[in-house]
């Protein structure tokens, strides 16, 4: 830490701090309306802390003429609440109205819009109501201007209710002039010095002059005392739920964005990058910023399992990093879902928290590869990125995932690839055959062979036929006589590369590479509906 | 002016950021205009071996996305343009997954008609540039540099679905190399895969047919191998590096990204190019370059 203050980094701190933490120009790359929002919220709300609720504290501090009745501080408080308000009614409408897709809403993001709008609400009715109430009139003049006459103080009272928001029934209305200035004299003499004239908190000001028709029984009904016990008991909630909730983050993520701002994920201590990182899962304010424009967005929308959204990763992250167990169902959505991420980094890139999601994934990843279920996933090019940091998992143990899926979705059939098996020809009533979008171009094949000569795969190797089950003019064959399931049991067609030479090369215009297509979604959905049969069965807690 | 929507997929922003660099440089200089669209997202490919239909969701909305643009749409990625083609065709037919795609992209506002052309970025260099306008804006050439081209599979094939050139005996790749003046050696495996679509699911399968096409090149007395998409790329360079370290007394060969060949030869500085951004060392190549032509 000293050693960072006390080098050039201090300016990329300092940077970081003023840009990302103070101003928060990653919002503001995203959209203007929520960079708005979050300043309003934001600054509104840094600023009522310490000029209103530590006030005493640290206004007094800075300003020795400070008393919050007193310009520009009355003025101030109702301004900065105002911020407040105006950035939840945008949160509001952003989350409920304005239908972002993918923007998720969680019970976490409600409770903390309601929190601040009754926080705030309940601070506007407070002094709008103490504006209109008869009874803080009389104790404030009891206790500033005693020693006034009756007469005086009728006056004070006319005043009071001609100018400064007051409802009194003891006094009528129409006032007459000098009954008015002596009321202003009094005023000016005994108040003025240190109660600036309520129509500065503007914004309670009008909502004490809507609240005006009922403001008699308000105040004979305690409403100010009742104001107060909701605004101060919304407040020491807010603080106290504050570590658990997502407010968290006005704490953890400034730690966060700078942390990142310095830190070098290879230079630093393993023991630093796991404490960073578990300050991130709570600097996460659930802004669904990375969900926007994750790149794996469209498998969500195919297999809708939210966790492959990220921001919908971290509850779960964050209750596995607690030791909490996931149900069955829950793990394997957690698995595929933090599988299927095409490693595009751009999360990482865009989250306004400055987590650093990309390591994250990857650390978690492996660890629940290896415990959960087995993925089909593992079968896909979405392994590439984990083929790249294979030296990063102990050896004995990275080729078991891919083991667990392979068994998953092959191991039914293989008994079937026995050459020793005796092949029942007869066709299966209803008809084994793939049919849904399956081109039925196989049975053009006259068998020439060239699709399994000119496959670099099938070349690699001296015994094709004992590493690959089928080679790929065999499986033609076997869907020929309708043997899918045996075609889908040859691991040929988790081998294939997809190169397309076999198809480019049949002379029947067999398009051999998309049938192994067809035969792996085949594969995969038959453990996909296995696990329907076992979760119907009761299989799920 | 040429105007395209850029597609660079998920491996080059995170793994490859050089392509992107220099082919941005080289086709400024061709007065080639990209348009970014913030919201693409992954072509598919990397879903389709598993899941059909997030596989077509992903890529018929970065053409309905580009096509709502008016915009033909420029991809540097050989697996990323494969997959979009692959998408485009199918599409073309009729069928419940068809309308289920479709019927998802209208719910998020877009309307796909398969206008949009797709186009990998050396077509555009080839087709639309034209080699006698690269040669003109080619200032030094490379002498006595032999190149390995690698063509890629899934911009070849299927060759009736990419239509990209000649699936069997394809001269595009070759005659951009040549234009910067460097020879395009003929070796057997060009045509083959460089075993990257395996990596991560089977990585001895993928380390053989890569070493197969390192063994074919050396002997065609290749100095480099020259790619034009991201995973023949990290596959040629981070790849080949984990596997010399793995095995001592390997040579490795390394691999130079075609715009950052061509764009030395055209004086783009090589920083701009990220000649220094590849894992195995390249700056060799410089000492091919002749000096400037008068």
């Amino acid at each position: 830490m000293l050693a960072v203050i006390f080098s050039a980094k201090i300016v990329r701190l300092l940077q970081a701090f003023v840009l990302d933490v103070l101003l928060q120009r990653k919002i503001l790359k995203e959209s203007v309306l929520r960079w708005a929002m979050h300043m309003l919220i934001f600054w509104g709300f840094i600023l009522l802390l310490f000029m209103h609720a530590l006030g005493r504290i640290v206004t007094d501090a800075l300003f020795s003429n400070y008393e919050p009745t007193l310009n520009p501080y009355f003025f101030l408080r109702d301004l900065f609440g105002l911020m407040v308000l105006a950035g939840v009614v945008v949160a509001v409408i952003r989350r409920f109205f304005l239908k972002i897709p993918r923007l998720m809403t969680s019970s976490m993001d409600k409770y903390a819009i309601g929190i601040l709008a009754v926080i705030i609400l309940s601070g506007f009715l407070l002094s709008g109501v103490k504006i209109t109430s008869k009874t803080e009139f009389s104790d404030m003049a009891e206790e500033y201007a005693g020693w006034l006459s009756q007469e005086e103080l009728r006056a004070l009272e006319s005043y009071w209710v001609s100018d400064q928001g007051l409802v009194s029934s003891d006094v009528t209305r129409p006032f007459a002039a000098d009954v008015l200035d002596q009321g202003k004299q009094a005023h000016e003499s005994y108040c003025a010095y240190c109660h600036a004239p309520a129509k500065s908190a503007f914004a309670s000001y009008s909502t004490g002059k809507i609240l005006s028709p009922a403001a008699g029984a308000m105040d004979r009904a305690g409403f100010v005392g009742i104001l107060w016990y909701i605004h101060f008991l919304s407040c020491f909630i807010g603080l106290a739920y504050l570590p658990f909730s997502k407010m968290l983050h006005i704490f953890s993520t400034p730690i966060t964005i700078m942390a990142n701002a310095v830190m070098d994920e290879k230079k630093s201590k393993p023991e630093n990058v796991a404490t960073r990182q578990i300050i991130e899962l709570d600097a996460c304010t659930h802004c669904c910023t990375c969900s926007l424009y994750c790149s794996a967005m469209m498998g969500y929308e195919a297999r809708q399992n939210t966790y492959i959204l990220p921001s919908e990763k971290i509850a779960p992250l964050k209750a596995l990093a607690a030791g909490r167990d996931l149900n069955e169902a829950e793990t394997r959505a957690i698995v595929e879902g933090i599988y299927l991420c095409t490693n595009c980094d751009r999360c990482t890139v865009v989250c306004p928290s400055g987590i650093n999601l990309r390591q994250l994934w990857l650390n978690a990843r492996e660890r629940l590869l290896q415990q959960g279920p087995a993925e089909p996933l593992v079968l896909s090019q979405l392994s590439f990125v984990r083929g790249l940091n294979r030296k990063k998992t102990p050896a004995d143990i990275y080729p078991l995932p891919l083991e667990k899926a392979d068994n998953a979705v092959s191991a039914k059939y293989r008994p079937l690839l026995d050459p020793d098996r005796s092949i029942d020809l007869t066709p299966p009533a209803g008809g084994q055959q793939p049919t849904s979008g399956f081109e039925n171009t196989f049975s053009y094949c006259f068998g020439c062979q060239n699709c399994s000569t000119v496959c670099p795969v099938v070349g690699n190797y001296e015994d094709p036929q004992e590493q690959l089950g089928l080679l790929p003019h065999q499986i033609m064959c076997s869907l020929g006589l309708g043997l899918t399931e045996t075609a889908m049991g040859a691991k040929m067609i988790w081998d294939c590369l997809t190169c397309y030479q076999c198809q480019e090369h049949c002379p029947q215009n067999v398009n051999v590479t998309d049938i192994l297509y067809e035969l792996k979604y085949m594969a995969v959905a038959g453990v996909d509906e296995g696990r329907q049969n076992h979760d119907q069965a009761g299989g799920l807690r | 002016m040429m105007r395209y929507s850029f597609f660079i997929g998920c491996q080059i922003p995170s793994r490859v950021p050089q392509y992107e660099t220099a082919a941005r440089a080289v086709l400024k200089n061709f007065g080639v205009e990209l348009a970014d669209i913030r919201q693409f997202n992954c072509c598919g490919y990397p879903m389709r071996n598993v899941d059909k239909k997030a596989f077509l969701l992903s890529s018929v909305k970065n053409l309905a996305l580009s096509e709502n643009q008016g915009l033909d749409m420029l991809v540097l990625c050989n697996c990323c343009f494969g997959a979009l083609k692959n998408a485009e065709h199918i599409m073309a037919e009729k069928g419940p997954l068809q309308d289920e795609v479709l019927g998802k992209i209208r719910e998020m506002g877009l309307n796909y008609q398969g206008k949009t052309r797709i186009r990998h970025y050396l077509s555009v260099l080839y087709h639309d540039t034209g080699i006698a306008a690269i040669k003109k804006q080619v200032h030094k050439t490379y002498k006595e540099l032999n190149i390995a081209v690698q063509y890629g599979c899934h911009a070849l094939r299927p060759s009736s679905v990419t239509q990209f050139d000649d699936p069997v005996a394809p001269s595009l790749f070759d005659e951009l190399v040549a234009a910067t003046g460097a020879k395009s050696v003929d070796w057997t495996n060009k045509l083959e895969c460089c075993g990257a679509p395996l990596m991560g699911t089977n990585d001895a399968l993928s380390a053989d047919l890569f070493s197969r096409k390192r063994e074919a090149a050396i002997k065609a007395e290749a100095d480099f191998f020259c790619t034009s998409c991201p995973y023949c790329q990290i596959q040629f360079d981070t790849v080949q590096q984990m596997l010399v370290e793995d095995s001592a007394g390997q040579k490795a060969l390394p691999s130079i990204l075609f715009p950052q060949l061509l764009g030395l030869s055209m004086n783009i500085d090589p920083q701009t190019l990220g000649l220094g951004a590849n894992k195995l060392d390249i700056s060799k190549i410089e000492s091919y370059l002749s000096k400037d032509k008068e």
